[in-house]
C-alpha cells in the first residue's frame, strides 16, 4: 500500500473511515465469531479503559518527564468517587441531592476528585527529580491503597478489602447502560453498551491528549522534560508546569476510573494494586512514550495479550502433551514477563514510537557504528 | 513483658535484614544508576532454594544438627543466586545501558514476573513453611524474649555489612567500583574493566540478598513466590531513605525502617486513640520515606549537589 | 544621565563557607554592551545566576527597569525582561530548533488548557503568532533553514545562535550571554561579534560574560572585573585594560 496517500487529506479521511465502521462493528463481529464473544467484549471494553489510562499517564512520564508509579491511585479516587455516591453504602449518610448525580456531572465530579488527589502528590514532590519521585509516587499509591483497605474503621467510609458492591450502572440519554436494549434488531447487552460509552470517552480523551500536545501547554511539558533549569530560565513557571501535569494526567485517570466502577458494579482496593500502575506504564513505554498512537497500541497489547493468551495456552498444550502441564495462569504472566523483556531489548523506544524519537535513536546507531 | 524493647528487638533484627537487602539496590544504583527492580525476586529464591536444600537434605536422612543443615542451605542458596544475579545483568541490563531510562526499569519489571512465575511454577503457589530445625529457645532479655535466631541474624547480617564495607574501602575490586560509581567512562580509560565491575557489583548484592532471604524465611517461618516483592519494595524505600547510591546510607536507611515500622505499628493504637490500629504497619515505610524527602531531598546520608546552571 | 536599565547593589551570595559573591554592584544603562570578566572561578557565573533568578542572593538590591527583582523567581525575572544564555549550551535538545524558540514565548503568551482543546479564535490567533515570530526570529539570527531540525542535531556554532534567538523569544530588555563565543572558530566569533552589534542595534541591553579579551575590547561600551567575589574595576575598555588590579588579578603580580 502507499503510505504517502494516507497522508493526503483524502486519504486521511479514508483512513478515519475505515476505522470508524471497525470499531462501530467490532463488538458485534466478536459476539458474532466467538463462542465466548461476549467475554472477547467485555475484554476490548477493559483495554479501552486502559487506553485512557495510558494516555494520563502518559502526560506525566511521556511530556513532563516526571516518573510516576503510583498512576493508578487516580483511578481508584475516580473509581471509589463514583462508587460511593451510586452505591446503596454511603447513601444513607449523604444528603439526598448528592445521590446518583446525573452521569455527565458524575464524571466531572470524579475528575476533579482525581485532580485534588494529583495535586496533593504533587505538591510535596515538586523539588524530587527521577527515581526519588518514582518511590515517592510508589509510596503515594501504596497509601491511598491501604487507606482504601482500612477505611472501614472507624467510620465504614470504603467497607474495607470487601470494597462496595451494588454500584448503579450509567444512566444516561435516557439508557440505562445495565439493561439490554433492542435496537435494529439487534441485541445490546450490557458489554455492547458500554463498549460504545467508553469508545465516546476514549475518542474524547485522545483529542484532548492531541490538542494539549501542539499546544502551548504541551510544550512547556516537553521542555520541562527536556531540561528543567533551561525552562525555568525561559521564564517558565515550573511549580504550576508540573502540578497542571500531574492535575491533567490524574484527572484523565479519574475519569478512567468511575466508568471502571459503574462497569464494574463493584470495586475493592484489590484492583487498585501497585502491579497496576506498573502495567500502565508498561504500556506507555512499550508502545512509545510520548507518542499517542504508540500508547494506544502499548494499551491494547498489554491488556489484550493475557487474554489470548488466556484462550491459546490450554488447547495449545493440549494438542502437544494430551494434558495440562503447567497451570495457564502461570504460564500466562511467564510469557508476559518474557514478552516485556524482549522487546525492550530489540526496541528499547517502543513499538511505535514518534518520527522523531525513532530518528533519535537512529542516529545512535549510526553514532555507534562510526 | 515490656513491649517497648520486645517491639526494639523486632525492629532491629527486621532492620538488618532491610539493610542487608537494602546494600544490594544501592550498590548497583551506585554504579548504574538502575533501580534493580527484581532484587526482591533474587531474595525469595534464595529464600526458596534453602528450604528445598534442607528438606532434600531431611529426606535423605541425612544426622546433621539444625545450624549444620542452615549452614548447608545457604552453601546451595548463595551461588544460585549469585548466578542468577550475573545472569540479570548480562541479559537484562548490559544490553541497554546507553537506552534511556526507563527502558532497563520494563526489563527489570519483566524479569520480575518471570522470576515469580517460575518459582510458582518450581515450588507452587502456597506459602512454604521454613523446616523446623532451629533450637526454638527463647532469652529473656530486659523483660522481652529474644530468641537464638534472632540473635544470630543481628550478628550475621553486621558481619556481612562490615565484610562489605572492609571490601569496598580495602581491596583492589572495591576502588574499582567505587571509581565507576564516580564516573564510568573515565574509570574505563583508568584500565578498570567496567563489565567485570558491573557484574560483580550483581553477584555480591545478590549473594547478600540470598542471606537476606533465608533470614526473613526462618524468622517468619514460611517462604512464598510473591515474598521478594513487599520486602524488595520496604529495602528499597530503606534505601533511598538513606540516600540511594551510598553504603552507609542504606545500613541506616534499613535499621531506621525497621525500628519505625515496629515501634509505629506498636504504638499507633494508643497514639491515636484506636484510630489507626497496626493494619496501617505498611504505611510507614511511605510516610517516613515521603517526610524524609520532602526536608532533604536526596535522603538522610545522600550528598547535596548543589543545582549547577 | 537616566536612571540605569539594571541597578544592583551589595548583593551577597554564600555557598557553605564560600563567598561567591562578595558586595558586588553595578549598573548597566539602557542601549549598552556591558562585559563582565574575571579569572575562572571569580564568581561570573553566579553573579549571572543571581541576575536571571535562578540564584536568590543573601543579602543586597536589585533593580530592574522600575521592577524590585530581589529574590525574584525566574519566571518573574524574565517576565520583568531578563533573558539569559547559558556557558555550557542549555537546549531542548530533542525539540525542534522551532520549537525551542515557541517554547522561549512561553511567558508572553497566555494560552491555557482551555484554549489548547477548544482552539478558540484567540488561542488560535496566538498560536499562528508564536510561530510565525519563532520563523522571524531564526531568520534573524541566521538559521531559519535548520527549522525542522532537532536542536541537538545542529552544528555548535548554530546552536549558540538558537540559545539566543530563544532568549529573544522572551522579548527581553535586557540579553545575558554566558560566554557566547566560547569553543567558536574566529569566522564564528566574528559572525556572532555582528549579530551582538545588531541585537544591540534593534534596542537590546547587552551583559556579555567572555574570556575573549580582544572581542571584548572591541565589542563592549563599558567592563566590569571580577575577582574573588568581588567587583575590583569597572570602566571602559582601554580603562580597565591599564588598571593595575586588573592586571595583578590577571598575571597574579602588581606591575612595576
Amino acid at each position: 500500500m502507499n503510505i504517502d496517500f494516507l497522508q493526503t487529506p483524502r486519504g486521511k479521511l479514508i483512513t478515519f473511515a475505515v476505522l470508524g465502521i471497525v470499531l462501530a462493528i467490532l463488538p458485534w463481529v466478536l459476539t458474532g465469531g466467538f463462542e465466548n464473544g461476549k467475554s472477547w467484549v467485555r475484554a476490548v471494553d477493559f483495554a479501552l479503559l486502559y487506553i485512557m489510562l495510558a494516555l494520563g499517564l502518559n502526560i506525566v512520564v511521556g511530556y513532563a518527564g516526571l516518573l510516576d508509579l503510583g498512576y493508578i491511585a487516580f483511578y481508584a479516587v475516580g473509581a471509589y468517587t463514583y462508587a460511593l455516591l451510586n452505591s446503596p453504602h454511603l447513601q444513607a449518610m449523604l444528603p439526598y441531592w448528592l445521590h446518583n448525580p446525573p452521569f455527565l456531572l458524575m464524571l466531572l465530579i470524579a475528575a476533579f476528585a482525581a485532580g485534588v488527589f494529583g495535586l496533593l502528590l504533587g505538591t510535596p514532590v515538586l523539588k524530587l527529580r527521577g527515581d526519588y519521585l518514582a518511590i515517592v509516587t510508589l509510596g503515594f499509591g501504596e497509601i491511598i491503597r491501604i487507606f482504601m483497605n482500612n477505611l472501614d474503621r472507624p467510620v465504614n467510609l470504603t467497607n474495607g478489602p470487601q470494597g462496595i458492591n451494588n454500584i448503579e450502572r450509567v444512566h444516561f440519554l435516557g439508557l440505562d447502560f445495565g439493561r439490554p436494549v433492542e435496537w435494529l434488531g439487534l441485541t445490546f447487552d450490557m458489554v455492547h453498551l458500554y463498549y460504545y460509552l467508553i469508545l465516546a470517552f476514549c475518542i474524547v480523551i485522545i483529542f484532548v491528549t492531541l490538542r494539549l500536545q501542539h499546544s502551548r501547554i504541551g510544550r512547556a511539558w516537553v521542555a520541562l522534560r527536556e531540561d528543567e533549569i533551561a525552562a525555568n530560565a525561559m521564564g517558565i513557571n515550573i511549580r504550576n508546569v508540573k502540578l497542571l501535569a500531574f492535575a491533567m494526567g490524574a484527572s484523565f485517570g479519574g475519569v478512567s476510573g468511575a466508568l471502571f466502577a459503574s462497569f464494574q458494579g463493584f470495586v475493592s482496593p484489590e484492583s487498585f494494586v501497585l502491579m497496576e500502575s506498573i502495567m500502565v506504564l508498561c504500556m506507555v513505554v512499550l508502545g512509545g512514550m510520548g507518542h499517542i498512537p504508540g500508547v494506544i497500541l502499548g494499551a491494547i497489547i498489554v491488556s489484550i495479550t493475557p487474554e489470548i493468551l488466556r484462550d491459546v495456552i490450554n488447547p495449545l498444550q493440549e494438542g502437544l502433551f494430551g494434558k495440562r502441564v503447567v497451570d495457564p495462569e502461570n504460564l500466562r504472566m511467564l510469557i508476559f514477563g518474557l514478552a516485556m523483556i524482549s522487546i525492550m531489548l530489540v526496541r528499547p523506544e517502543g513499538l511505535w514510537p514518534s518520527k522523531r524519537r525513532a530518528r533519535e535513536f537512529h542516529e545512535h546507531d549510526e553514532e555507534a557504528r562510526a | 513483658m515490656d513491649i517497648f524493647i520486645q517491639q526494639l528487638i523486632n525492629g532491629l533484627i527486621v532492620g538488618s535484614i532491610y539493610a542487608l537487602i537494602a546494600l544490594g539496590y544501592t550498590m548497583v544504583y551506585g554504579i548504574m544508576q538502575l533501580i534493580n527492580f527484581a532484587h526482591g525476586e533474587i531474595v525469595m529464591i534464595g529464600a526458596m532454594v534453602t528450604i528445598t536444600c534442607i528438606n532434600l537434605l531431611l529426606d535423605l536422612g541425612v544426622q546433621l544438627p539444625g545450624p549444620l543443615l542452615l549452614l548447608a542451605g545457604l552453601l546451595m542458596a548463595i551461588p544460585v543466586s549469585m548466578l542468577l544475579g550475573f545472569t540479570i545483568e548480562r541479559v537484562a541490563y548490559r544490553p541497554l545501558r546507553r537506552a534511556p531510562r526507563l527502558a532497563p526499569l520494563i526489563t527489570a519489571i519483566g524479569l520480575s514476573i518471570v522470576l515469580q512465575q517460575l518459582a510458582m511454577l518450581i515450588w507452587g503457589r502456597n506459602y512454604r513453611p521454613f523446616p523446623s530445625i532451629l533450637p526454638t529457645k527463647v532469652h529473656d532479655f530486659y523483660g522481652a524474649a529474644i530468641t537464638d535466631l534472632q540473635i544470630a541474624i543481628f550478628i550475621l547480617a553486621f558481619l556481612l555489612m562490615g565484610g562489605l564495607f572492609f571490601l569496598i574501602e580495602r581491596t583492589k575490586l572495591g576502588r574499582a567500583m567505587r571509581a565507576t560509581s564516580q564516573n564510568p567512562d573515565v574509570a574505563g580509560l583508568m584500565g578498570v574493566n567496567i563489565n567485570t565491575v558491573i557484574s560483580m557489583t550483581f553477584v555480591i548484592g545478590s549473594a547478600l540478598g540470598a542471606v537476606a532471604g533465608v533470614m526473613v524465611a526462618a524468622n517468619y517461618d514460611q517462604a512464598h513466590a510473591y515474598m521478594g516483592f513487599m520486602i524488595g519494595l520496604k529495602a528499597f524505600t530503606a534505601a533511598v531513605l538513606g540516600g540511594i547510591g551510598n553504603l552507609a546510607g542504606a545500613v541506616v536507611g534499613g535499621i531506621l525502617l525497621g525500628l519505625i515500622e515496629s515501634l509505629g505499628s506498636g504504638y499507633l493504637g494508643d497514639l491515636t486513640g484506636g484510630f489507626l490500629g497496626s493494619n496501617y504497619k505498611d504505611i510507614f515505610a511511605f510516610v517516613v520515606l515521603i517526610a524524609v524527602l520532602i526536608f532533604r531531598p536526596s535522603g538522610l546520608m545522600g550528598e547535596r549537589v548543589a543545582e549547577r546552571a | 544621565m537616566s536612571t540605569p536599565l539594571l541597578e544592583i547593589q551589595g548583593i551577597h551570595k554564600r555557598f557553605g563557607g564560600l563567598h561567591a559573591l562578595n558586595d558586588v554592584g553595578l549598573s548597566i544603562n539602557a542601549g549598552e554592551i556591558y562585559g563582565l570578566i574575571g579569572p575562572n572561578g571569580a564568581g561570573k557565573t553566579t553573579l549571572f545566576n543571581v541576575l536571571t533568578g535562578l540564584y536568590q542572593p543573601d543579602e543586597g538590591r536589585f533593580h530592574f527597569d522600575g521592577h524590585d527583582l530581589f529574590r525574584k523567581k525566574p519566571f518573574v525575572v524574565v517576565r520583568s525582561g531578563i533573558a539569559r544564555t547559558f556557558q555550557n549550551i542549555r537546549l531542548f535538545a530533542n525539540m525542534t530548533a522551532l520549537e525551542n524558540v515557541m517554547v522561549g514565548q512561553h511567558v508572553r503568551t497566555r494560552s491555557g488548557v482551555i484554549g489548547a482543546i477548544f482552539r478558540h479564535p484567540r488561542a488560535r490567533a496566538e498560536e499562528a503568532a508564536i510561530k510565525q515570530r519563532a520563523r522571524e526570529l531564526l531568520e534573524y539570527v541566521g538559521i531559519a533553514r535548520r527549522h525542522d531540525d532537532l536542536a541537538r542535531n545542529l552544528s555548535y556554532g548554530d546552536q549558540r545562535r538558537l540559545e539566543i534567538a530563544r532568549a529573544l523569544a522572551t522579548r527581553p530588555k535586557l540579553l545575558a550571554l554566558d560566554e557566547p563565543a566560547a569553543g567558536m572558530n574566529p569566522s564564528e566569533t566574528e559572525g556572532l561579534k555582528k549579530l551582538m552589534q545588531k541585537i544591540r542595534d534593534d534596542g537590546v541591553t547587552i551583559l556579555l560574560i567572555e574570556h575573549d579579551v580582544k572581542l571584548m575590547m572591541g565589542l563592549c561600551d563599558r567592563i566590569a572585573v571580577l575577582d574573588y567575589g568581588k567587583k575590583i574595576a569597572e570602566g571602559r575598555p582601554e580603562q580597565v585594560k591599564c588598571d593595575p588590579r586588573v592586571i595583578e588579578a590577571y598575571l597574579g603580580v602588581a606591575p612595576e
